[in-house]
């Protein structure tokens, strides 16, 4: 059997370039395997090769996303793999969009399967399960040497045509596809056998997933911005210098609320930022090119708007859980909302 | 987080860098930004320079406030 030829991207620090000071190099390729890279090699054995590996970095995919692409899909159609995988890129929120971002590409342009692996709760997953195969893996990179054979023995079915079991069984996330194939049983006793289980209490597993819409409308809009007052929050994790609540530079376990009175200028000296996701050197230096006070108390003072709220609120969004978000985002609205704030501005990196 | 602020009946403008996780996550106004490690500056501009691209995008994001809405939008001017 012809072997097959494997495509592999990375980003930068899988890639070993480098960690979050060279998330912003662009594209390239190794023709060889690397890193992660050698053990999906490894997992291939004589059925197949890496060809070439494709590196770019986290920040050059996210902000470059159409030339990014293009500069990708030009050595796809280069190397003329049999098939990509991606990752994996377990619950890296930029590094899951580029592998998603890739994938879908890539399957699109030229019809060959795709592979890649995330975190249930990486925002890749929602933007990009309809699109490609994703496996789906820990939260770290400590899952490395689980995460890996399931992609391996996945992507083979693939490329071999194989028909693919439902996506539980064969360990990717749901794509939302439907099969028709004929049960054993009728389905008016499947429908009984799980009434009779729900009621004894038992497990048991619906056909039909109710899809989940969680998506609140958009409040109105400010009337008066010059009598209006604005807060800020930011996932950016800009905090007074000393980060005096300690929250955590990923995965935070609380958010810090802090007094802004009489401050018009976030300064080298007095604030910085606790994100351990991407490089600090130009927060620390300047915190406003993050949480933009400068400007607010000039529009202030000048009034286009009627104040800034004296108390801002920060988190750290690197790997954090969508339930502590959720979390820490009802608490400071409720707080705000008690405060008589109208509006939110609301900063990510 | 937008999604839980909003859900308070507060109305949010979202200002980051990668737009499609914004969408992902549900924000209503969205304003795309710079850059991820510096989304409202960008260094190599002078100061002055750099607080005029912070206040042209904060001016952005209080347009977006003051626009009535129904679905997500992202104000791309």
């Amino acid at each position: 059997m012809k072997k097959i030829r494997v495509l592999h991207y990375l980003n930068q620090f899988y890639g070993g370039i480098g960690g979050e000071d060279k998330a912003d190099v662009p594209v390239q390729v190794k023709e060889e395997a690397v890193g992660p890279g050698l053990a999906i090699k490894a997992a291939l054995g004589e059925d197949g090769d890496i060809i070439a590996t494709i590196i770019c970095g986290d920040n050059y995919f996210n902000e470059n996303l159409e030339s990014a692409t293009a500069e990708i899909l030009k050595l796809v159609e280069q190397y003329k793999p049999d098939l990509l995988i991606a990752g994996p890129a377990f619950n890296a929120g930029r590094y899951g969009m580029a592998c998603g971002g890739v994938c879908k590409a890539v399957g699109e342009t030229f019809s060959i399967p795709t592979v890649t692996g995330m975190y249930i709760e990486s925002p890749g997953v929602d933007g990009y399960r309809k699109y490609t195969y994703i496996v789906e893996t820990g939260n770290s990179a400590a899952d490395m040497r689980r995460a890996i054979p399931p992609m391996v023995t996945l992507a083979k079915k693939l490329v071999a045509g194989e028909p693919l079991g439902d996506p539980k069984s064969e360990g990717y996330i749901s794509r939302g596809l439907r099969q028709n194939y004929f049960h054993t049983e009728r389905g008016s006793k499947r429908a009984v056998d799980m009434l009779l289980a729900k009621i004894k209490g038992e497990p048991f597993v619906t056909e039909y997933p109710m899809p989940e819409f969680d998506r609140v409308a958009p409040n109105p809009h400010i009337l008066d911005m010059s009598k209006a007052t604005i807060a800020l929050v930011t996932s950016g994790g800009i905090v007074p210098k000393g980060n005096p609540d300690r929250i955590e530079s990923s995965s935070a376990s609380r958010f810090g609320c802090y007094d802004i009175t009489g401050v018009t200028d976030l300064t080298a000296d007095t604030y910085q930022t606790a994100h351990g996701g991407y490089d600090p050197v130009y927060a620390n230096l300047d915190a406003d090119r993050v949480l933009p006070v400068d400007v607010l108390r000039e529009m202030e003072a000048a009034g286009v708007i009627g104040k800034l709220h004296n108390l801002y609120y920060a988190t750290v969004g690197n790997g954090t859980s969508v339930a502590n978000a959720k979390k820490y985002a009802a608490a400071i609205g409720a707080e705000l909302k008690e405060a008589g704030v109208d509006a939110v501005i609301l900063t990510s990196t | 987080m937008v999604k839980e602020i909003e859900r308070c009946g507060i109305p949010v403008v979202h200002m980051c860098t990668v737009v499609p996780i914004s969408l992902t996550v549900g924000a209503n106004r969205i304003v795309p930004t710079v850059a991820i490690p510096h989304p409202l500056g960008n260094p190599t501009l002078t100061p002055a320079d750099e607080k005029n691209l912070r206040r042209r995008l904060v001016e952005r994001a209080l347009k977006a406030l003051q626009t009535e809405v129904h679905l997500q939008t992202v104000f791309e001017e």
